[in-house]
């Protein structure tokens, strides 16, 4: 959609507010907090109950990262003005809906609505929804061939394959040294527009990534994080059946998309975007429109019996898809061809781009394999160690399958590790025996391991 | 959040049922369950192990995370409910009935240093 004049950032919803959130509206380019009056001030002072999730004394857990943290029950006066948290458009939703929040690259998001488990299943079954409205959206506008130039030189994945208006493609982009600094999807809307959707906990530093790129270039493009923006992802193999009954007049512009196009529902006053993709391994669309549209959108899917999900149930669903999380399952450190990803990488073109030279001479000592539990124990975790008679590696994304009913993982391994070796993970005192695996588990609801 | 007026209770959110015959049977509390989400693992002590109290003794694994339980008191192992191994969503589904283990204590007073159901009603914060 083109920016309206005016279009608010960061706002946070009247019905928020009427919940008693008071938090100032955070200009998310610069990160900073307009000055709010001073009631709010004193209000967060004295303690105002504007979290309603109370971490309880004494519960320890060991969370995917390993650590263990320990959960204090504490007066709100601790919390200091940086810890608050951005909420989405939907927030207010889903805290009446009564979901479970938590903390997620800054924001207030739901875990799950009740079972992550059943979340899971309604995807892999039916029809769920996330509200990925934290995620963000990045213009990228400039006179032709102006975009499309910087682009083919910013991500590692060659834009040219995008040739019809619409069309998206998934992309890294890459460091000088080859570590990845984020994984994106990038749509080609016009010769002169194209969207980048990145994740949340990097936008930022995303957006000043490309900013120091552009100048460095001297590209005579704009780049614009587009926080009046929401985005809804409906996911399974009744979502898009569920999405045109929800959404009657987008129906005839997105029967016959193919996967990973797009199409705008151009309406000024309520413009809709749609593109078939997904983070979940089914079919289904994402779905962007502004941030005044989301309740409307979200509650009119509702009706239509799309089942809401959170962030829990979206983990175990990528992970059994063996889709990769930044900041899990690579990051800087590490270059795509450690990470499984290859294949996103077009090192065939003539062109030059942000990392080529390193890809290009490099050897990779290290892979991202699968790797499936066939031994109790426990379930497979991110950080624990993975030996072989190849060495030892590490997991960097581990959960339990919902849909296989066994713990799965992705790891990265030593190079000559096989697709069927078996190797011994070190969970807590044990040894969980697993068996390495091509990835993905899961698609389209059917199990592709055994 | 449901806590039984009949049980005692630990900082760590175990429950604890004295039964006539002097042993204790043990669980995690509704409060727990909840907090932890679909529970998918649970690993539970030898029989027969002895525990001193506050021992880290069981393992209690959510999709997203995994979690201690702790020994209430100092004791013995004597029972653990392999039927809750086996389908730990129990768990989820009734935290009051899905015991974990029992223990016999090594103290006569053992229950006097735990919470009664008001006093762990207040520790999770609820009036």
């Amino acid at each position: 959609m083109q920016r309206s004049a005016g279009a608010a950032e960061g706002v946070i919803p009247k019905t928020a507010q009427a919940k008693g959130l008071r938090r100032k509206p955070i200009d998310l380019e610069s990160g900073s907090r307009e000055r709010g009056n001073g009631r709010d001030r004193e209000a967060h002072r004295r303690g105002t109950r504007w979290n309603t999730e109370v971490p309880s004394q004494s519960l320890r857990y060991q969370g995917q990262t390993g650590r263990c943290v320990i959960f204090a029950r504490r007066p709100f006066s601790w919390i200091r003005e940086n810890d608050v948290l951005k909420t989405t458009p939907l927030n207010a939703l889903h805290r009446a809906a009564g979901a479970r929040m938590v903390d997620f690259g800054g924001y207030d998001m739901p875990v799950h609505y009740g079972s992550q488990i059943d979340e899971h299943h309604a995807v892999r079954r039916d029809a769920g929804m996330f509200d990925v409205s934290h995620m963000r959206v990045v213009d990228i506008n400039g006179e032709p061939p102006a975009p499309r130039d910087f682009l083919r030189y910013a991500l590692a994945n060659n834009v040219d394959k995008l040739k019809t208006r619409g069309k998206a493609l998934y992309a890294c982009m890459l460091e000088p040294h080859g570590g990845v600094v984020d994984d994106l999807i990038v749509y080609f809307l016009r010769d002169d527009w194209f969207w980048l959707v990145v994740n949340a906990s990097t936008a930022d530093k995303d957006a000043a990534w490309l900013r120091k790129l552009a100048d460095e270039r001297r590209a005579n493009v704009s780049i614009t994080p587009r926080s009046d923006l929401a985005m809804v992802a409906v996911q399974g193999p009744n979502a898009r059946q569920k999405v045109w009954r929800a959404l009657p007049r987008a129906e005839s512009a997105t029967r016959d998309l193919e996967p990973f196009t797009s199409a705008e529902i151009a309406d000024d006053s309520d413009p809709i975007f749609i593109g078939r993709t997904g983070y979940t391994g089914e079919d289904g669309f994402e779905i962007i429109v502004p941030a005044g549209r989301a309740e409307t959108l979200w509650k009119a899917l509702e009706r239509e019996g799309v089942a809401r999900c959170g962030l829990g149930a979206r983990d175990t669903l990528r992970l059994e898809a063996g889709m990769n999380l930044y900041g899990q399952d690579m990051d800087e450190t590490v270059t795509p061809l450690e990470s499984g990803l290859g294949w996103t990488v077009d090192l065939a073109s003539p062109r030059d781009f942000v990392g080529k030279s390193a890809l290009a001479t490099s050897a990779p000592k290290r892979r991202l394999v699968g790797l499936l539990a066939t031994g109790a124990g426990g379930v497979l975790r991110a950080h624990q160690k993975v030996s072989g008679r190849e060495g030892d590696g590490e997991i960097t994304s581990g959960t339990f399958s919902p849909t296989l009913s066994k713990s799965i993982a992705l790891a990265r391994v030593p190079i000559g590790v096989a697709t069927g070796d078996i190797v011994d993970v070190h969970v807590r005192d044990k040894r969980v025996t697993a068996r390495v695996v091509k990835p993905p588990f899961v698609r389209n609801g059917a199990v592709l391991v055994e | 959040m449901n806590v039984p007026a009949n049980l005692k209770y630990t900082e760590s959110h175990e429950w604890v049922r004295a039964d006539p015959d002097g042993t204790l049977t043990i669980g995690i509390t509704d409060h727990a369950q909840n907090a932890l989400g679909d529970l998918v693992f649970i690993e539970l002590p030898a029989v027969g192990r002895a525990l001193s109290q506050g021992e880290a003794c069981a393992v209690v694994e959510s999709v997203k995370a995994a979690s201690d339980v702790y020994a209430p008191v100092a004791g013995e192992v004597v029972a653990i409910n392999d039927a809750v191994t086996n389908a730990p969503e129990q768990v989820n589904q009734d935290a009051y009935s899905a015991w974990l283990f029992r223990m016999r204590p090594s103290a006569l007073d053992a229950l006097a240093s735990l919470l009664d159901a008001a006093a762990y009603t207040k520790t999770i914060g609820e009036a």
